[in-house]
């Protein structure tokens, strides 16, 4: 469904700010129906990434391809294509909830009588029927979430776009947004998603990228990411804080922690995403 | 079309909700330009065969049709910079000169209403002004103008102060100096060639003559017509350029 090749943003600084790579050579495919994560620290370039898989940024070299077409060639017809929640809310927010609907609906085209049948439907699915006349300045952080959601939903797009969905927000409204996510998925839309938080994407991802300072560091399910790094984990506390070691094995990781028994507080467990991104990242950024 | 009147929708669904608002507001500068000008400095000065009033009033037309026009756009950097709410447009399957336009139109419509404001003041303070389709497309082709200049400088300035500059820069000395409340004519020469080229002059000249009776001046419409042509090429530029 999308394919990027050796993707690259470079940002031209001025005399007082040098040049900086956003996103350094990055390639992937995301498979149709594939709820696929984009993982990183803060700052490792998922936004930049999520743009220029949008059309909202050029690329400064590389390829994009939606089903094979290169996103070049017609950008309108991958537009109506997609649907995309931003990072940070983005309402018009001279409009009421309501009308922002409405607008997406006709910047996608859609019928007068098409777009109140989705509207209506699409607040009802995010439970935000009641506030469809209120100004969207009125809505609660979670509420607002929910309706970036819906409005990118109007025009039934075939790729959703996700980032950092559940940023700044309590765990009852982030599991309700997950909860929609596989909703959508299971209905067959494409999810692609960028979070730092490692809890969301191995609840959600099939397949997780991992981006590091620009650079995709690694690509696979979490379970094998999990597993190339060892499935089993010691962890205690060593000289230099809490240190940790993988192994293939349970046995060998039990054996590994009764040698470290004069050590405090060890624990032994099946390794997780999240010790596989700080592998793979080296550091504890965005946790 | 479809795509500019979305664009326009937008603006209209904002402004229908404030109108009340918008035309009491924009009644204030006109109301005092025609009483400080028209009714007090203006009584003791006659231009030519007419009165101050009918010459202030075509000028105080020139001036705030540029002004509402340039300052309607400039919201448009909030929504690009703070609110981010462009990012709808960006991602939508519009063109670019679409939303260009689409929020030109906006400005114009706003600018057009202001001048109908104007023009009812103006009558009930006594002035003589010929209101002819050529004059009304006139300040359309201004409005136009200056809702480039102000499209341009939401899609390119990155804060307030700087948009309040391009006011304080260059809106400001042209109301001034472009013939609003005096004929350019008695500038100095070097003065006269610079206020020339500046398209507020040229529209003031126009206005003038259409609203005594007269003819267009062609030499000034080819003027604003440049800088219309000017203004979309850089405001495209503009928008193009913030997908960099």
């Amino acid at each position: 469904m999308i394919r990027a090749e050796s993707l690259t943003k470079k940002f031209y600084g001025d005399k007082k700010t040098a040049d900086k790579t956003a996103v350094d050579a990055v390639s992937f495919r995301v498979k149709t129906g594939e709820v696929f994560g984009l993982l990183g620290p803060n700052g490792a370039g998922k936004t930049t990434v999520i743009r220029m898989l949008t059309l909202q940024t050029r690329a400064t070299s590389g390829q994009i391809y939606y089903d094979g077409e290169n996103i070049a060639v017609n950008p309108r017809l991958v537009k109506s294509l997609l649907g995309v929640v931003p990072q940070q809310v983005n309402f018009d927010m001279d409009l009421t909830v309501g009308e922002n609907m409405e607008l997406h609906g006709r910047l996608h085209h859609l019928s007068a009588d098409t777009r109140k049948k989705r509207i209506d439907e699409l607040l009802d699915f995010v439970e935000l029927k009641d506030t469809v006349g209120q100004n969207v300045r009125r809505l609660s952080g979670g509420m607002k979430r929910r309706l970036l959601i819906a409005r990118a939903l109007i025009h039934r797009p075939r790729i959703l776009f996700l980032d950092e969905p559940t940023v700044a927000l309590d765990p009852q409204v982030r599991r309700r947004i997950w909860e929609l996510i596989r909703r959508l998925a299971g209905g067959g839309t494409t999810i692609f998603l960028t979070t730092h938080y490692i809890e969301e994407a191995e609840s959600l991802c099939q397949r997780v990228a991992v981006l590091n300072r620009g650079r995709l560091v690694a690509l696979d399910t979490p379970k094998n990411l999990c597993q190339n790094l060892g499935a089993w984990t010691v962890e205690w506390n060593g000289v230099a804080g809490r240190e940790y070691r993988f192994f293939p094995a349970k046995a060998q990781a039990a054996d590994f922690a009764k040698e470290l028994a004069s050590e405090g507080s060890i624990e032994l467990r099946p390794t997780n995403l999240e010790d596989a991104f700080i592998e793979l990242t080296g550091r504890r950024e965005g946790l | 079309m479809r795509d500019v009147w979305t664009v326009f929708w937008r603006d209209w669904v904002v402004l229908k909700r404030r109108l009340a608002k918008f035309i009491l507001s924009r009644m204030v500068a006109p109301l005092l330009y025609l009483v400080a000008f028209g009714w007090g400095l203006g009584r003791s000065i006659q231009v030519g065969d007419g009165s101050y009033l009918d010459f202030l009033v075509p000028g105080i037309l020139a001036l705030n049709s540029m002004n509402i026009s340039f300052n309607s756009l400039t919201p448009v950097h909030a929504e690009r910079v703070y609110h981010r709410s462009l990012e709808e447009y960006l991602i939508a399957p519009i063109s670019p000169s679409s939303f260009l336009w689409g929020k030109v139109l906006a400005a114009v419509l706003r600018g057009l209403i202001s001048s109908g404001i104007i023009l009812l003041l103006a009558y009930l303070f006594g002035a003589k002004v010929a209101v002819t389709l050529p004059m009304v497309l006139v300040l359309t082709l201004n409005c136009v103008i200056f809702a480039q200049l102000g499209f341009w400088a939401a899609m390119t300035i990155n804060t307030y102060e700087e948009i309040a500059q391009v006011n304080v820069y260059f809106l400001l000395p042209m109301s001034f100096l472009c013939g609003t409340f005096f004929s350019v004519q008695t500038l100095p020469e070097a003065v006269r060639i610079f206020v020339e080229i500046l398209p507020l002059t040229h529209t003031g000249i126009l206005l003038r003559s259409l609203a005594a009776g007269g003819g267009i001046v062609y030499s000034s419409l080819a003027v604003l017509i440049g800088y219309g042509i000017l203004g979309y090429l850089m405001g495209s530029r503009a928008f193009h350029k913030i997908r960099e």
